[in-house]
């Protein structure tokens, strides 16, 4: 109870004001909650931590072979190095020794077959990290050699799996395909991504009295961490607490695999009795930890005189690395993307699950389905090149929409498709039409310059393809005066999940947005969550807080009904006050009366999806509750004597509902396309013939800098477009669709690679299209281009 | 011993571990944990902090990585961090606009982004695109796609209050001068030891001392050996103290560099007279390495890329070594004997950097091609410097990075140019020679085709760029 006096308006003041909007609500550009700590340095991140005087830092060995039978491990010498508190191998692990996700194939250390270079084998936990890194490198390990799988082509010829193939099938695509006028058909090698979060994987941990552990993780999923660690120490659940206040970027990658590091630490805590910390150096967490599935994929498609796809197969393989890890599902978001925004005709598409001796690879930003939509894109560029058109008009002709054109090939209605729409409006915006007549002066003028142009859409199922992931939970308590503390299962990773969360709580009580204190994900607070991914945190977490907030406000509707004897239409919450009848109260005040009158203030609050199912015996449903859409139109400018390109101009018109808060919106845009971007150009995974990972850091591996930023860049949200599902405030998830915009830059740079045939022909380009790659395609085109065009 | 200023606050320290890079000083010794590490290579920008120089009657303010910064370069300077900004509730012009427009997600790199804003807006005040671009190429952020952070950088000074490092300038002049390395200090742990000599003649003796030491100007390569590689450097020698090699002349015939003026002095000093050359400078990693490294650092370090030897070598720069009283003067070419050896003897250190004057020198064109634009390693560097008289090639230089062991002459392509006329025809018998002159590479920059492929293309370009200057050749042209 507050014993401060608080400054009291009159009457009329507040009245005034209880008319007034609150400005920090939902629609408004509420700053991200964090900025202002963010700046000034005082943000916390686990490795900013105050340590303990008795903390253990861990240093992990890892495996320098791709493929081996462990023949010995002799920790002895490690114990050499004064500090040195414990070096732990697999047999030290007193529970469960694999932390898979959903099926095994994850050992926490290995202990008898090494399957990536790079695989954890030992632990040595020391006063300093330098230290322990010196002694874990004294360790002895003696390997017998076994031969590795590096290729996925290989693993997918000789039906090296991490689990069994899926099909999507409608209709009779074999038929379709033999009765289409036109055919095309291909491959391409799609690439994997690093995920380069800016703070690498950390874990911390402190023991408690009760032989359980508080665990501080940089995770996107604490709930499975909390799993895992009481899993590897063989304890309850009930004793492991996670605490997540924030991650320094996720996308993704820590989703499965904050867990290693996490798990290791308590098994060291465990052991010693003592708070332990692990901090991945950048170069070990390249090494160590999964990344976007590179893919090969192959097709074969029929199309008509118009450019309409009739029939299509293709198969889809992901690199999935050593385990499965999440790849089922992500193959097959794959397999759901594979459509893009287009009406497939009758259909085959399976997606297979390639076993390679690479780090296991995992979660990201799209999962996979990135890698499917693209194909859709390549196909079309490729037929609107055969049929002398431009690829837009082939791209708008496909569209789902008409008469018997509106099912996936998963046979999920199509509902609320925005793009028809949306792409005209981009058309116009972007000037679409006059920069292609201008790029093709430019280009006949230009010798060695080409620029190219393309305008390309996402349509992305929102919605855990695991159903029963859709669930999520929120805490909410009042205080007496009325300042209100939020708890929801989401974590915060930058993407503006906590502000969100607020504001939605803030509108509910109408209260201003600092009255709200967002506090660290804790599995104390909020149990059972799911993993804050699939884009879904604040469609989730906004609704289960939403309901949480909605109990409470229930309360005391009813409370006030009979303190004041008026009806529940009388009570309006409003700016921060509440109008009852002709009385007007200052929330707090309010607040305050509730309290007294025994009113209960707290409360927890729960959100389920509705409507969503998926078959997979049948691979028929309704896997996604809805889709977000949006359109990406990029001019780029290619040097056909080295392959280097430039991004000039990008509008993207992207579909968000009606937005929670623009400018996060916006953020979460600007930030996909270039990260998208970079998947396709700079950012080149490459291993060496022993299965190394040889761009390990950011001096090899690059991520777009400033520069590689559009040089002119212009971002709209679709306004006055409510999602026609009810989701929290009817907005859109935003986090993972924006970043298949990014597929325009690649069919821009293929647009201005095509140039040097006139247009004929649709240029081969595995991605990312590097420099290097690019020349090859320049070289490959200018000599067929000499030939006359193949019919 | 060696004191510097950590903000206000003046340091003294004798007996830190001088492989300590600056980053683990702040985040170790000094609990400041608003800096933060996130690759320990330089290549990030998350570590980035500000050091403040005496410069004359001024302070000059240079965006460096802390990780990669021995803490003996502290030696006479300010360190402002990112806890140093806020002044109690009021955040610093820099970071307010950082909130203001949304320029922070995850917040991880923020602390460097505003620390690279910061030092951006003390040297410039209000900065154009390009100046950003150049300030920021250096700071990766994986979130925002950068736009807000551009924005944040273009209003941080709207508003021209000064802020307290403007204020308090004289304050900390004063406290600078009383701190300038007079004298050679020394740091030692006990067992690895550190010098900061202040004259040629100390830095002799301590070579003759410590014939193992390792010289260290920048450290933005050697400090790699310790955070990436972890070997322990025993014996460190700082010669940023020096003043007598930071100089930077030029005269009406040459461009002298001292050995370690920054990369960012000498790009002032050679960007007049060739322009390419400047270029290239402005993509030579970022803008914080450039602010440390040194281009005796980058001669000496003898990396088979560069980037400024090969261009160094078109231009057919001297370098002079010295060792005691001794100087000899050197064509650059013949200092890179194989990988990563030199000619530089037992005792030498490189003391200056003589390039021609623009006017007594060819058409010189530089080309980087890498597969990021900015701060990244080149996978090819071609270097372009010919002298065409009534339509006949008079002489030709021509060096590349990348393309064998060491940054070397393409002697076969240039006898190929040396007397032939001016025409496509000369460059299709040149690019054939050059295929004689190097065998480069494969790795994960580029393939050995790829190398080849350009390296005769380049030719291509430099042809078209001397004979039709308005033809666009470059996409670097598009800003």
């Amino acid at each position: 109870m507050s014993n401060h006096t608080h400054k009291s308006n009159s009457h009329a003041e507040m009245l005034a004001l209880a008319k007034q909007d609150l400005t920090t609500g939902v629609g408004r550009s509420v700053k991200h909650e964090s900025a202002a700590k963010q700046v000034s340095g005082e943000a916390i991140y686990i490795d900013d931590r105050l340590e303990f005087p008795n903390q253990l830092h861990v240093y992990i060995r890892t495996s320098d072979q791709a493929h081996a039978r462990i023949s010995r491990i002799d920790t002895t010498p490690c114990y050499d190095f004064p500090g040195v508190a414990i070096a732990i191998t697999a047999k030290d692990i007193p529970g469960l020794k694999d932390i898979g996700p959903l099926k095994p194939g994850d050992p926490l250390l290995v202990e008898d077959i090494v399957e990536f270079f790079g695989q954890p084998l030992l632990a040595v936990a020391a006063g300093d990290h330098d230290t322990a890194r010196q002694a874990a490198m004294a360790a002895i390990i003696e390997y017998e050699p076994l031969e590795p799988v590096l290729c996925v082509e290989q693993a997918l010829q000789t039906e090296h799996f991490v689990s069994e193939p899926h099909t999507h099938k409608r209709g009779d695509s074999s038929a379709a395909l033999a009765g289409a006028k036109h055919k095309v058909s291909g491959s391409v090698h799609i690439g994997g991504q690093e995920h380069f979060y800016l703070e690498t994987q950390i874990s911390s941990v402190v023991p408690t009295e009760d032989g359980g552990m508080i665990v501080y993780s940089s995770t996107q999923n604490p709930t499975e961490v909390q799993k895992l660690v009481a899993e590897v120490l063989a304890i309850p659940f009930n004793k492991v607490q996670i605490d997540m206040r924030r991650m320094g970027g996720g996308f993704g990658g820590k989703e499965t695999q904050a867990a290693g590091p996490a798990c290791i630490a308590a098994v060291v805590a465990k052991l010693t009795g003592r708070p332990t910390k692990i901090r991945l150096p950048r170069v070990e967490d390249m090494m160590m930890t999964g990344k976007r599935h590179p893919f090969f994929n192959q097709y074969n498609v029929g199309y008509d005189d118009n450019g309409m796809i009739t029939g299509c197969e293709m198969k889809l393989a992901g690199n999935c690395g050593n385990s499965p890890d999440l790849s089922d599902s992500i193959i097959d978001r794959a397999m759901f993307h594979s459509d893009n925004s287009y009406y497939l005709g009758d259909a085959t598409i399976t997606g297979y699950r390639c076993k390679t001796n690479t780090a296991s690879n995992t979660a990201y930003r799209g999962f996979g389905g990135p890698q499917g939509l693209i194909m859709p894109e390549i196909i079309l560029d490729e037929i609107a090149r055969k049929l002398d058109k431009d690829p837009l008009e082939i791209r708008k002709l496909n569209l789902y929409g008409g008469e018997g054109r509106d099912t996936t090939h998963y046979y999920q209605k199509v509902e609320d498709n925005v793009l028809p729409e949306l792409l005209n409006d981009l058309e116009q915006s972007s000037d679409y039409q006059q920069r292609r007549q201008e790029i093709k002066e430019y280009n006949a003028n230009s010798p060695i310059l080409k620029k190219g142009l393309a305008l390309t859409p996402v349509k992305f199922g929102i919605s855990f393809t695991a159903s029963f992931l859709n669930q999520a939970g929120a805490l909410i308590h009042i205080y007496t005066d009325g300042s209100i503390h939020l708890n929801h299962g989401g974590t915060e990773m930058g993407q503006g999940l906590n502000t969100k969360v607020a504001q939605i709580v803030a509108e509910e009580f109408q209260v201003d947005f600092d009255t709200i204190q967002i506090t660290a994900t804790n599995t104390d607070k909020v149990p059972n969550t799911s993993p804050t991914a699939a884009s879904s945190g604040t469609d989730l977490n906004g609704k289960a807080a939403q309901n949480a907030a909605r109990t409470i406000k229930q309360r005391l509707i009813d409370f006030a009904t009979h303190h004041f004897t008026v009806s529940e239409e009388d009570i309006v919450f409003r700016n921060n006050h509440v109008v009852i009848r002709d009385q007007v109260m200052a929330f707090a005040d309010f607040i305050q009366l509730a309290y007294f009158n025994q009113i209960s203030l707290s409360s927890t609050g729960f959100y389920r999806t509705p409507k969503i199912y998926y078959d997979r015996e049948t691979a028929r449903g309704r896997p996604f509750y809805y889709f977000a859409y949006g359109a990406a139109c990029s001019e780029v400018v290619i040097d056909t004597l080295t392959g280097e390109y430039k991004i000039l101009r990008v509008d993207i018109l992207h579909d968000v509902g009606a937005s929670l808060n623009p400018a996060i919106d916006i953020g979460q845009i600007e930030g996909a396309f270039v990260q998208g971007a970079g998947w396709l150009t700079t950012e080149e995974l490459v291993w060496n013939d022993q299965g190394r990972l040889m761009t390990s850091g950011p001096a090899s591996y690059k991520i777009p800098a400033i520069t590689d930023m559009p040089i002119d860049f212009r971002v709209r949200l679709v306004e006055n477009r409510k999602n026609k599902e009810d989701t929290v405030f009817n907005s859109k998830a935003v986090g993972e669709p924006p970043f298949m915009l990014g597929i325009s830059v690649y069919c821009a740079i293929k647009d201005a690679i095509s140039s040097l045939s006139d247009y004929r022909i649709s240029p081969a380009l595995d991605t990312p299209a590097t420099p290097e790659r690019v020349l090859w395609a320049v070289q490959a085109i200018q000599q067929d281009s000499v030939k006359p065009p193949a019919h | 011993m060696i004191s510097f200023l950590v903000d206000k606050e003046l340091r003294v320290e004798q007996h830190p571990d001088p492989n300590m890079t600056v980053l683990n000083y702040l985040r170790h010794q000094l609990g400041k944990t608003g800096t933060k590490e996130g690759c320990a290579s330089g290549d990030c920008g998350a570590c980035t902090v500000v050091l403040g120089e005496l410069d004359g009657d001024r302070i000059r303010y240079k965006s460096i990585n802390a990780c990669l910064t021995f803490i003996s370069t502290l030696n006479g300077k300010q360190l402002i961090t990112v806890e140093d900004l806020k002044q109690g509730d009021q955040l610093h012009p820099a970071q307010q606009a950082m909130v203001d427009n949304h320029a922070s997600q995850c917040g991880f790199c923020t602390p460097g982004i505003v620390m690279s804003m910061f030092a951006l807006g003390k040297n410039i005040g209000q900065p154009d695109k390009e100046e950003i671009n150049e300030a920021l190429a250096g700071n990766l952020c994986r979130c925002t796609g950068y736009r807000p952070i551009i924005e944040a950088a273009e209003k941080m000074y709207a508003d021209v209050t000064p802020d307290r490092f403007a204020t308090e300038q004289q304050q900390t002049i004063a406290q600078l001068r009383q701190i300038q390395p007079k004298q050679q200090a020394e740091l030692s742990d006990g067992h690895k030891k550190s010098f900061n000599p202040t004259t040629l003649a100390e830095l002799s003796s301590l070579l003759e001392q410590y014939p193992d030491a390792r010289m260290v100007a920048g450290g933005t390569d050697l400090a790699l050996e310790v955070t990436q590689f972890h070997r322990a450097i025993d014996t460190l020698i700082y010669i940023g103290d020096i003043a007598a090699l930071k100089q930077v002349q030029v005269t009406e015939t040459q461009i002298e560099l001292g050995a370690a003026a920054s990369l960012t002095d000498c790009y002032d000093a050679l960007n007049d007279d060739y322009p390419d050359l400047g270029a290239l400078l402005h993509r030579f990693a970022s803008l914080q390495i450039r602010n440390q490294g040194t281009l005796g650092g980058n001669i000496g370090n003898a990396s088979p890329i560069g980037d400024s030897p090969p261009a160094l070598i078109a231009l057919n720069a001297k370098i002079v070594l010295r060792k005691q009283d001794q100087c000899r003067t050197l064509d650059l070419q013949d200092y890179f004997l194989d990988y990563k050896r030199t000619a530089q003897q037992p005792g030498e250190f490189i003391e200056k950097i003589m390039v021609l004057r623009a006017a007594d020198n060819g058409e010189f064109r530089c080309y980087k091609i890498s597969k990021r634009l900015d701060d990244d390693i080149s996978a090819v560097l071609g270097c372009f410097n010919l002298q065409i008289k009534q339509g006949i090639i008079e002489s030709a230089r021509i060096a590349f990075g990348g393309m064998a062991a060491i940054p070397k002459r393409a002697t076969a392509c240039e006898q190929a140019l040396i007397g032939a006329p001016w025409n496509m025809t000369t460059i299709d018998t040149a690019k054939q020679a050059l295929l004689k002159d190097f065998s480069p590479i494969s790795d994960f920059r580029a393939s050995q085709a790829y190398r080849t492929q350009v390296a005769t293309n380049l030719l291509t370009r430099y042809f078209i760029e001397i004979n039709t200057p308005d033809v666009t050749t470059r996409v670097t042209a598009y800003v």
